[in-house]
């Protein structure tokens, strides 16, 4: 297979966008990664659509999407698995330019949660778990969580301070990205203080619904070479499941499907935990980034509380993790994050993140996850 | 049948609709693979373990042990009237796991690992019938 190379990177303003529609959102991106790239778009081969459906009005969005940018008649899908529809994107163009098929292909992650009304986004949110054994007994997506926090708390004594650091982190870094939803720090105590919304987890412990896009480029190595310079390869990819219903899970501190990836991308890309400078994990709630950081190899399983309050995942410490807010401060376009984490990621690895920089970033990782763990993509990326 | 399974509705139709007369009746219920005698809860008409899709109902106990819980304040709908409602998972001593809510008996403060009995429940008539199980407390040497 071909090595496959990140050659252009766009990232829309998350939060509600009022003013555009979803193909609007999608153009802010695509229009970016283009630039950036300095290619023609007739080289586009194919597009990868990553959108959740069900919360847009529009039917088939990828037809949609690729009339807005142009792009016909070449050939478009979506591509969906939930939170995680992005890095799914991801994972199937970049098997698509490394077989050969195309030399140059865009990802667009693009999402539009805000235009349903409160009703269709409460009844979704009642249908994310297992609907037949237990959506009917009124869990919500926060519950799921709140059963691994609670888990985690007590077999390891994980505290609600040390939950409440990852939400403080990752506002820190949100109140520095010009494109976040909250550009606003938020203090511990405004975080311990919120209102509850699935005990132990309070409003401030969850990520919010989120409009936007984000886009990638990828390209061959004989493209990418042509255009110069450094280069920012794709070399790790692990993609897993685990069972949807969390009555089939054996353990509620871990999602196996994430430490299945991360075994994947690991052995994929000759390079273990250690090696990661810079890393972009799914944050949707705050314990979901402490299971992260165990399920990844960052630290020990039940040490990812005491490690982000010690500050090892701010800039400067041991992993810096989030340092664009994560989902908690940027924002959750449900389709577009996977796209997202991967655009920060790049651009860490190029040194073009100004003030939220990790210094001597030249692998990076992202870990993103669908629904509560039933899809998870790891991928490594690298400068040389 | 299995529209009448749960708090509300949101499957209709199931192989395992059965499971809603079991409850009538009072029995906790898993499914048992008819051929090679695998049982699961939640039931399931597909066995896991032989891929036989022959099964039969048989009562199993009610038996459990707390294995994690929140406490809803958002609510989904359906459950607007109900917040706040405390939601557990047990770890069945017949083996497999079930979600379901707090009973009356079974205190929210209860810690993890707590004894607790999965108890069939029937409300309401005709249109309105509605069949699940809660969780109660459990003394410890009681059989639940």
């Amino acid at each position: 297979m071909r090595r496959v190379a990140v050659i252009g990177t766009g990232h829309g303003r998350f939060g509600v966008r009022k003013d555009a529609t979803v193909q609007e959102l999608a153009f802010e991106a695509y229009r970016e990664a283009v630039d950036e790239a300095a290619i023609d778009p007739a080289e586009i081969g194919a597009t990868w659509v990553a959108s959740v459906p069900e919360y847009q009005k529009q039917r088939s969005l990828a037809g949609v999407i690729q009339e807005y940018l142009g792009l016909n008649p070449r050939p478009v899908w979506l591509t969906e698995a939930a939170c995680a529809s992005g890095s799914a994107a991801l994972h199937t163009a970049w098997t698509a330019v490394a077989a050969g098929l195309y030399d140059l292909v865009a990802v667009v992650g693009c999402q539009k949660m805000t235009e349903l009304e409160t009703a269709e986004i409460l009844a979704l949110m009642g249908r994310v778990g297992d609907v037949q054994w237990e959506s009917v007994f009124g869990s919500t997506f926060p519950a799921y969580y709140a059963l691994f926090a609670r888990q985690h708390m007590a077999r390891y004594g994980t505290t609600r301070e040390q939950l409440a650091a990852v939400a403080v982190k990752n506002h820190y870094y949100g109140a520095r990205n010009g494109k976040a939803m909250f550009q606003k720090e938020a203090s511990l105590e405004k975080v311990l203080s919120s209102a509850p919304v699935a005990d132990p987890l309070r409003v401030f412990d969850c990520c919010a619904n989120a409009d936007g896009a984000a886009c990638l480029l990828l390209a061959s190595a004989e493209r990418a070479k042509s255009l110069g310079g450094e280069v920012v390869w794709l070399d790790g990819l692990g993609s897993a499941s685990a069972p949807m219903s969390v009555l089939r899970r054996e353990d509620l501190c871990s999602l196996p499907s994430a430490v299945e990836a991360s075994r994947q991308a690991y052995a994929m890309a000759g390079a273990g935990p250690e090696a990661v400078k810079v890393a972009e994990v799914h944050d949707c709630f705050t314990i979901a980034e402490i299971l992260a950081l165990e399920d990844l190899g960052f630290c020990a399983p039940g040490e990812g509380g005491p490690f982000t309050l010690a500050g090892e995942t701010r800039t400067g410490g041991r992993i810096p993790v989030n340092v664009d807010g994560g989902l908690k401060a940027k924002g959750h376009p449900i389709g577009t994050t996977g796209v997202s984490m991967a655009v920060e990621i790049v651009r860490q690895l190029r040194g073009a993140c100004g003030e939220r920089q990790v210094a001597g970033a030249d692998l990076g990782l992202t870990h993103n996850v669908g629904g509560i763990g039933q899809y998870c993509f790891v991928n490594l990326f690298r400068r040389e | 049948m299995f529209d009448r399974f749960g708090m509300i509705t949101l499957t209709r139709f199931s192989k395992v609709g059965g499971i809603v007369d079991e409850l009538l009746a009072g029995r906790f219920v898993a499914s048992r693979c008819t051929r090679c005698g695998a049982r699961s809860f939640p039931p399931r008409a597909d066995c896991s373990e032989c891929r036989s899709g022959e099964f039969e109902f048989v009562e199993i106990s009610r038996r459990a042990r707390l294995l994690s819980y929140t406490t809803i304040h958002a609510a989904p709908t359906g459950f607007e009237d109900q917040v706040p409602y405390t939601l557990g998972v047990v770890e069945l001593e017949a083996g497999g796991r079930a979600m379901a809510c707090y009973g009356e008996t079974l205190p929210v403060d209860s810690e993890l690992g707590t004894p607790v009995s999965v108890v069939p429940c029937v409300r309401g008539k005709g249109d309105g019938l509605r069949a699940y199980y809660t969780l109660e407390r459990r003394e410890e040497e009681a059989d639940g």
